[in-house]
């Protein structure tokens, strides 16, 4: 995860209002948080796994203002990283120069870079410097958007638009694309600090399973992210390539992965899904009107390796694959058919015998004042409706299946993020350390925000505990 | 409410008369059932529609609304909306729809 309070700004909703009414800038950074109290946040320390997602059932809302006390017995595979050495990466790993940092922010900002075990390996080249007067000439200038840390209205850097008269390659989009790259970047590094089985030359795919749309004005969206997070990772015999299925996209990600490696055609895949600048501040206007702290402050980005049967790493059922075809029709009821029941009847599998079912798990502390309710209860209810229908629970074991089978949300609303995905490394834990058989992640897609179709789409599979 | 929606509504009043029409609600939760029932009966609250400040005073009744299910044959109605009431927060809806008729929101 990434505290980007400076990049808030920037988040498609923030950046429309402020457009509109400038004012509503000041009122945006005076209910951002500090990078100690958005470390410190409970749901955030459930995101890196430092707490379980179980603890948030025990803590009552509001969890903002209270500080979780890191807990001794659990082992985290994530950090929460401060903005500035992710806008100094932002810097790095922009092969074309279009981002400039003040020489100052640079020279106190590189330290910080060699001083974390993630952000070292991808700090090995010297960023486009500019000192005071040229960022101030750049401003005035404009053709492109200044950079800031946090709240402070002093500037940091620079990103320059791409092309004059290409949307695509225009700054927002360079800056969100970037955003996406080094959080996912940031993502692998935890993989492999924390996996001694897998090195960087072993790595044979990168799959990009995120939100942004990479591309030129003769083809938006052309894609390869993935490459060019291999590349700044320094996968050097990676190649790569992206899956696009708006929220649902890791399920298919993680899906292609296993195939690939299961039929040999790569020994190694990792599955990277970046962050979501366009995301950040999304309900703000709700929080300000609650007064409560702008909670969509976080990026957030999951990387997943998928190699070979080590004897005793999870199991991803390519047999348990669900998908939703075209004539199951939009309604949610016959999604989560095609989704669920379809699968396990083809298992033949009872609901008792699937630990956790998986799916959105945003958190509910900024869905909730933005009256958009609370997103994983209101899934799981469904999904039990669903179960009771087609014979496999009671209706009376309802309660208990959510609670039981189902996850609170915590998730930030970075869309395919919270969808399913952020909860693989809590899965991998129960599978191999803790109690857990099975778990089924399920992702849905809303296709029709593009306008091409009325459909939704999503993808399930079973992930099992070596046998 | 749905813009498009409002001014079909509308619409379809003036063509037939207020009398000829019952207006059939399908909102997922407590807060969409009421400023829907609310919209049909005493005009759209946020004042953003058609129906600003247009009083149609329809009958309006929930698809949960024991009322519309008495009317529907069974099979279908378990068929179609069935999974859909037990995953909803059907009761409340309900509860809140006929409250709002009898005056009390």
């Amino acid at each position: 995860m990434i505290h980007t309070p400076g990049l808030t700004r920037y988040g498609s909703k923030p950046d429309r209002e402020i457009a509109a009414n400038p004012a509503r800038l000041q009122e945006l950074n005076g209910k951002l948080r500090s990078y100690a109290e958005a470390r410190d946040y409970l749901p955030n320390q459930v995101f890196v796994g430092q707490q379980s997602p179980e603890r948030l059932a025990e803590i009552a809302r509001p969890w903002f203002g209270h500080r979780a006390a890191l807990s001794e017995e659990r082992k985290s595979f994530g950090s929460v990283i401060d903005e500035k050495p992710f806008l100094a990466l932002v810097a790095l790993a922009d092969p074309f120069k279009h981002v400039a940092l003040l020489d100052r922010f640079w020279e106190e900002t590189a330290p910080m870079l060699q001083q974390s075990p993630v952000c070292k390996p991808l700090a090995a080249s010297s960023p486009n410097i500019v000192d005071a007067n040229g960022l101030k000439a750049k401003i005035a200038a404009g053709d492109g958007l200044p950079l800031f840390a946090g709240v402070d209205p002093q500037a940091v850097g620079w990103i320059a638009n791409g092309h004059k008269e290409d949307g695509s390659l225009s700054a927002i989009v360079l800056l969100e694309n970037l955003c996406g790259k080094v959080s996912a970047a940031l993502a692998l590094e935890e993989l492999f600090v924390r996996n001694d089985g897998l090195k960087k030359p072993d790595v044979g795919l990168v799959l990009g399973c995120s939100e942004e749309a990479v591309g030129d004005r003769y083809q938006r969206g052309g894609g390869n992210m993935a490459k060019a997070i291999a590349e700044f990772s320094g996968c050097a015999m990676a190649s790569g390539f992206d899956i696009k299925d708006f929220c649902a996209a890791p399920i298919p990600a993680l899906v292609t992965a296993a195939a690939l490696v299961h039929s040999g055609v790569v020994e190694n895949a990792v599955v990277a899904g970046g962050s979501s600048l366009p995301k950040l501040g999304m309900k703000f206007l709700y929080h300000l009107e609650k007064n409560m702290p702008v909670l969509e402050d976080m990026q957030a980005a999951v990387a997943v390796w998928i190699g070979q049967d080590d004897g005793k790493s999870p199991i991803v059922n390519l047999a348990s694959v669900g998908r939703h075809p075209v004539c199951a029709g939009a309604s949610l009821d016959q999604q989560l058919k095609s989704l669920v029941i379809d699968p396990l009847d083809r298992l033949e599998l009872a609901v008792p015998l699937v630990d956790k079912f998986v799916t959105e798990l945003h958190n509910p502390e900024i869905t909730l004042p933005a009256n958009g309710g609370d997103v994983a209860e209101r899934n799981y209810r469904m999904l039990a409706a669903v179960l009771v229908k087609a014979g496999k629970l009671a209706r009376t074991e309802i309660t208990i299946f959510m609670k039981e089978q189902g996850l609170p949300g915590y998730a930030p609303t970075q869309g395919h993020i919270a969808s399913a995905l952020a909860y693989v490394p809590h899965a991998y834990q129960g599978l191999t350390q803790g109690r857990f058989r099975r778990c089924f992640f399920f992702a849905r897609a809303s296709l029709f925000l593009g306008q091409m179709t009325q459909l939704s789409d999503g993808m399930s599979v079973m992930l099992e505990r070596h046998p | 409410m749905d813009l498009e929606v409002q001014g079909r509504v509308k619409q379809l009043a003036e063509e037939y008369g207020k009398d000829e029409l019952v207006v059939l609600l399908g909102a997922p939760n407590v807060d969409a059932a009421r400023v829907q029932f609310e919209t049909m009966t005493r005009g759209d609250p946020t004042y953003a529609g058609p129906l600003g400040g247009v009083e149609l005073g329809l009958e309006a009744y929930h698809i949960f609304e024991p009322a519309v299910k008495e009317v529907i044959d069974p099979a279908r109605y378990s068929d179609l909306i069935e999974t859909l009431e037990l995953g909803l927060e059907a009761d409340s809806i309900v509860e809140a729809i006929q409250q709002a008729r009898a005056g009390k929101n």
